[in-house]
């Protein structure tokens, strides 16, 4: 998995392309995560557009990232679900956890 | 499904890494898409597979590359049935929690099982002593595209 960040108007906006699976992707996302809070950015926006598999490991650890984030006192968002993710979401009810945006900046002033 | 499909039987067997988790699974879309079902019922059986063979590999075999992990896939009259085998010394499936109630909603894992049951019809562990887990999914795949949101 590749991650490309940028931050827009404080957001930290991470775009994730590739496969969130198994031994290929799910530590990788944690450690972008951490790598994030620890440079003081805890308002992180996911552009999960690139994300080509995801698999219960990558689902779990996105739950892990939104439960890391906000117990250091931020906000984990998602941005650009495709279908299929999305339907693992909602199988699972997750979709009621995380906030979910189509438009960059709606998401970004939504912080 | 294609008469001449009927009751043909593939079977691969790995070795207890998660990068051939793959493998499996692309066997599994291209036998039934093969078998007339359309990409996206295709694609949920797929990823049904690669959830078994991950924790075969992981809870099954304890990520023991000597350990292998077998799947075959056969399909008869309709019905896809997959079956995979590890050589690990078998877990209760029961000890699972349900990853629907709220109080298990936030954990990071114990969703793959509830995914296989979503995606396929029928989903049984059987476990011989000694003789490792073997875990038997079926699928009707004349029923249609098998989408997750038929089924919730």
């Amino acid at each position: 998995m590749k991650a490309t960040a940028r931050t827009v108007d404080g957001v930290e906006v991470i775009k994730l392309d590739g496969k969130i699976t198994i031994g290929s992707g799910d530590q990788q996302l944690r450690e972008i995560i951490t790598s994030a809070l620890n440079g003081g950015k805890n308002k992180i926006l996911l552009d999960m557009s690139g994300v080509t598999t995801i698999d219960s490991s990558g689902i779990g650890e996105l739950v892990g990232s939104y439960t890391t984030v906000t117990n250091r006192g931020g906000k984990l968002k998602l941005l650009h679900l495709p279908a299929k993710l999305n339907e693992l979401l909602h199988v699972t009810q997750l979709i009621t956890v995380f906030e979910v945006y189509e438009n960059e900046q709606e998401a970004v002033k939504s912080f | 499904m294609e008469p001449e499909r009927d009751g043909e039987r593939i079977e691969i067997t790995i070795s207890s890494r998660f990068e051939n988790i793959e493998l499996v699974q692309v066997i599994a879309e291209h036998l039934c898409e093969n078998a007339g079902l359309d990409e996206d019922g295709s694609h949920w059986i797929g990823m049904a597979v690669r959830e078994a063979v991950a924790n075969a590999i992981k809870h099954g075999n304890k990520l023991d590359v000597r350990k292998k992990v077998n799947a075959t896939f056969q399909l008869h009259d309709h019905e896809l049935e997959i079956r995979i085998s590890d050589e690990g010394a078998g877990f209760d499936p029961g000890s699972i929690g349900d990853p629907l109630n709220p109080q298990n909603l936030m954990k990071t894992s114990g969703r793959g099982i509830f995914y296989m049951k979503t995606f396929m019809d029928q989903v049984q562990y059987s476990f011989v002593p000694g003789g490792g887990t073997s875990l038997v999914m079926t699928k009707n795949l004349a029923k249609g595209s098998g989408l997750a949101s038929s089924k919730v």
